[in-house]
């Protein structure tokens, strides 16, 4: 896998987490837009949840998903079948860098100047726009919060609502600077404004690029979820459509979508339905008066076949890309979805990154959790996202002792002194009657307790110790 | 996750007491309190002398290795059928839920695996087990409760709070909004990312303090050392207490000062 592929932005430096977090938390308009967005979220997911039997519909997405892992190669040899005799061209990319250089070469093709994009992660993950720009190739965002994003020339900070740190009136003043759009809170007349600036680009377009919410193994179908309409005329406007598709999207069959749609709209953004569900099933045929001549399918690899090797990291490629994650995590919450950087951000973004970048450069992301396990809970597909932190964690410290190694990185995070640290601390609570004697002496001069615990104490009064330990409370009363 | 049904068993004439090693430290009038309440129904209560840690530091901050090493110090210290009761929801859930993966593949699995499925968080045994009636001998009080995470979400107790409290008669439950949301503890989070952790600390007292309620109970050491710490810290109005020791010292009468 190449090195450069995955970075959510050639001028975000991953590591530089700590300094991120830092000014999101002292921002309080960050603070303020995703506080209010997530527990907006939250209300309207479980709103939408009411009357089902959520526990049920959970199981069963789960097992649809792992069914659909279990047989991936062959669902995705059947796909490739169906999708070919459907008339639509599949091309395979082991990187991002593959997959930029086959959209770029179909554009070539077709002399195509200007690509219309619908919401696509996997493109956010290849750096679609920044590649295709360097070749000469205008890359316009359609999604409206995409269209915001790329407006702002930032990454998207959520992956279902791409601008959610910003509220109305920095949208108005960007759009204002950006495009001459007048200043105005209302939402409407941005939105339309928007829409204006959009719909003649889209008549224009050589090409439209999509993302693929479900590609269906035994139909050859590829299903698009999208509440705007860009995701439909992006499909449909242009002369030539290439739909880009991790390669774990895959679902047998056409029965499997139906479950896996009723948890992915509600979960994501708390609707039943979404305005649009598009199936491709084909190029237009000879009697049809619209859709695209040519479409094609880029299956992207990008690290997800060397996840898949792994009994436990292959619960990774459940995801449906609900973002219900990232909206329940109270760390996602106070420091939003920019500090990461990286393409996925938050929880699911904390077990996937690693794979795509490596524990070398995301050591930090499995850490920057309190494992208070809400990701879990919320999971549609229910990935045990807290048991993956651990398991990433384990990963970034163990060294060379977990045989084999499944992530690239492994052991980065590993410092002789805290190995050190937690050798000794093993030592002594491996050893009841050292420990005793410790805390026992720890409690009889607890005066000595100092007040200062590091950033413990920055923030809060260091825990004072008992006088006398539980140890000794109970062998007093004979116990 | 909780487990999808638990089977309580029959209340037992024993228990095993693992008192975690926050509570034998900082916390000991909470452990007692869980004895006193636990002998005050009847049970036995053994406390192997031998017990240290449940190992959670070092398995969540990934070194498994240790935290085995120290789990296995553990695993001799239960020999009979009896539960095996702990007033922590995170150690109760490391033990429950994680010793089974921790030992897999070693020849402790079965031990690891026999014994995950006696652990009980005590607030969780007293109600449903013990089926415990608690008589208010207090004076009117507002409090707040926070459920730790693990409790909630590992043991399936988030029910089992209220419900105690619900019986204390002067006891008026206020609740915080947000009810689900971390405080911020997460062990060694609260050391690696210490200013994500105040910032989600801060809020956590905030919304106590918003209820009224000028004292707050939690079923973890963890939660009340990083929320009473940072109310203190802060000036905030806001006392923290563990569950145990508020449920003993509202229903054990007169009998003498702090216990």
């Amino acid at each position: 896998m190449s090195e450069t592929t995955a970075h959510a932005h050639p001028h975000v430096d991953v590591k530089e987490f700590h300094p991120r977090a830092h000014a999101a938390i002292h921002n309080p308009k960050i603070r303020q837009n995703f506080r209010k967005a997530m527990d907006g979220l939250m209300a309207k997911r479980t709103a939408a949840f009411e009357g089902w039997d959520l526990e049920t519909l959970r199981d069963l997405g789960a097992n649809i998903r792992l069914k659909a892992l279990s047989n991936l190669p062959d669902l995705l040899e059947q796909l490739e079948q169906k999708l070919t005799e459907n008339g639509i061209k599949v091309h395979w990319a082991v990187d991002g860098d593959e997959a930029c250089r086959i959209v770029r070469d179909i554009c070539v093709a077709r002399d195509a100047k200007s690509v219309i994009k619908g919401k696509s992660m996997v493109s956010e993950e290849m750096e679609l726009n920044h590649y295709l720009q360097d070749h000469g190739i205008e890359a316009l965002e359609s999604d409206l919060g995409e269209y915001i994003v790329q407006l702002a020339d930032e990454t998207p900070s959520h992956i279902i609502m791409p601008a959610i740190h910003k509220n109305t009136g920095e949208i108005s003043e960007l759009m204002h600077e950006k495009t001459g759009t007048d200043l105005s809170n209302d939402v409407e007349y941005l939105t339309a404004s928007a829409r204006q600036q959009l719909r003649e680009k889209f008549m224009n377009a050589d090409v439209g690029v999509s993302g693929v919410n479900f590609a269906v193994a035994e139909t050859g179908t590829l299903c698009l979820v999208e509440n705007e309409g860009n995701g439909r005329m992006t499909t449909t406007v242009p002369k030539c459509h290439i739909a880009v598709t991790g390669i774990e999207k895959v679902v047998p069959s056409l029965e499997d979508v139906s479950a896996l749609l009723a948890l992915l709209t509600r979960s994501a953004t708390g609707q039943h339905i979404t305005t649009y569900f598009n199936m491709i099933s084909s190029p237009r045929k000879g009697e049809e008066l619209d859709g695209p001549e040519e479409v094609h399918v880029v299956l992207v690899d990008n690290g997800r076949s060397s996840i898949y090797q792994d009994d436990e990291l292959l619960d990774t490629l459940r995801c449906i890309r609900c973002g219900a994650c990232m909206n329940h995590c109270p760390v996602y919450t106070r420091v939003g979805g920019h500090t990461y950087g990286t393409t996925y951000p938050g929880p699911i973004g904390k077990i996937l990154m690693p794979h795509l970048i490596g524990l070398d450069e995301g050591r930090h992301l499995p850490t920057a959790s309190s494992l208070c396990g809400a990701c879990g809970e919320v999971c549609p597909v229910k990935i045990p996202i807290p048991d993956l932190l651990v398991r990433l964690r384990q990963e970034s410290v163990d060294g060379d002792r977990l045989h084999p190694a499944k992530v690239r990185g492994h052991g980065a995070k590993r410092s002789t002194g805290e190995a050190l640290i937690w050798k000794g601390w093993a030592w002594m609570h491996a050893s009841p009657g050292i420990y005793r004697l410790g805390t026992g002496v720890a409690a009889k001069f607890r005066a000595l307790q100092p007040s200062k615990a590091g950033a413990w104490t920055d923030f809060r009064t260091a825990p004072k110790l008992a006088p006398k330990t539980l140890h000794q409370r109970m062998k007093e009363r004979g116990q | 996750m909780a487990d999808p049904i638990k089977v309580y068993p029959s209340k037992p004439q024993k228990v095993y007491y693992f008192g975690t090693c926050l509570v034998d430290m900082f916390y000991p009038d909470a452990g007692i309190a869980g004895v006193e309440l636990l002998e005050r129904e009847g049970i036995e209560v053994i406390f192997p002398q031998g017990q240290t840690c449940c190992g959670q530091p070092a398995y969540t901050s990934g070194y498994h290795d240790e935290a085995r090493s120290v789990a296995q110090a553990q695993l001799d210290l239960f020999p009979e059928d009896w539960p095996i009761v702990v007033p922590s929801g995170s150690c109760g859930g490391m033990m429950r839920k994680h010793y089974p993966s921790l030992f897999k593949d070693t020849p402790e699995a079965t031990q690891a695996a026999e014994i995950a499925g006696r652990v009980w968080e005590l607030t969780d045994f007293l109600l449903n087990v013990c089926h415990i009636k608690l008589e208010d001998l207090g004076e009117p009080v507002t409090v707040a409760m926070h459920t730790s995470c693990s409790a909630r979400r590992e043991m399936g107790v988030a029910e089992v709070g209220p419900a105690l409290l619900g019986q204390l008669k002067n006891v008026n439950l206020v609740e915080q909004i947000r009810p689900e949301e971390c405080c911020g503890f997460g062990g060694t989070f609260a050391v690696r990312h210490p200013e994500i952790s105040a910032a989600m600390v801060e809020e956590k007292v905030g919304t106590l303090v918003d209820t009224g309620a000028r004292e707050f109970v939690t079923t973890d050491c963890g939660c009340l050392m990083n929320i009473a710490g940072y109310a203190e810290k802060n000036g905030k109005p806001l006392q923290g207490q563990h569950i145990l020791s508020f449920l003993w010292e509202r229903t054990r009468g007169n009998q003498g000062g702090q216990s």
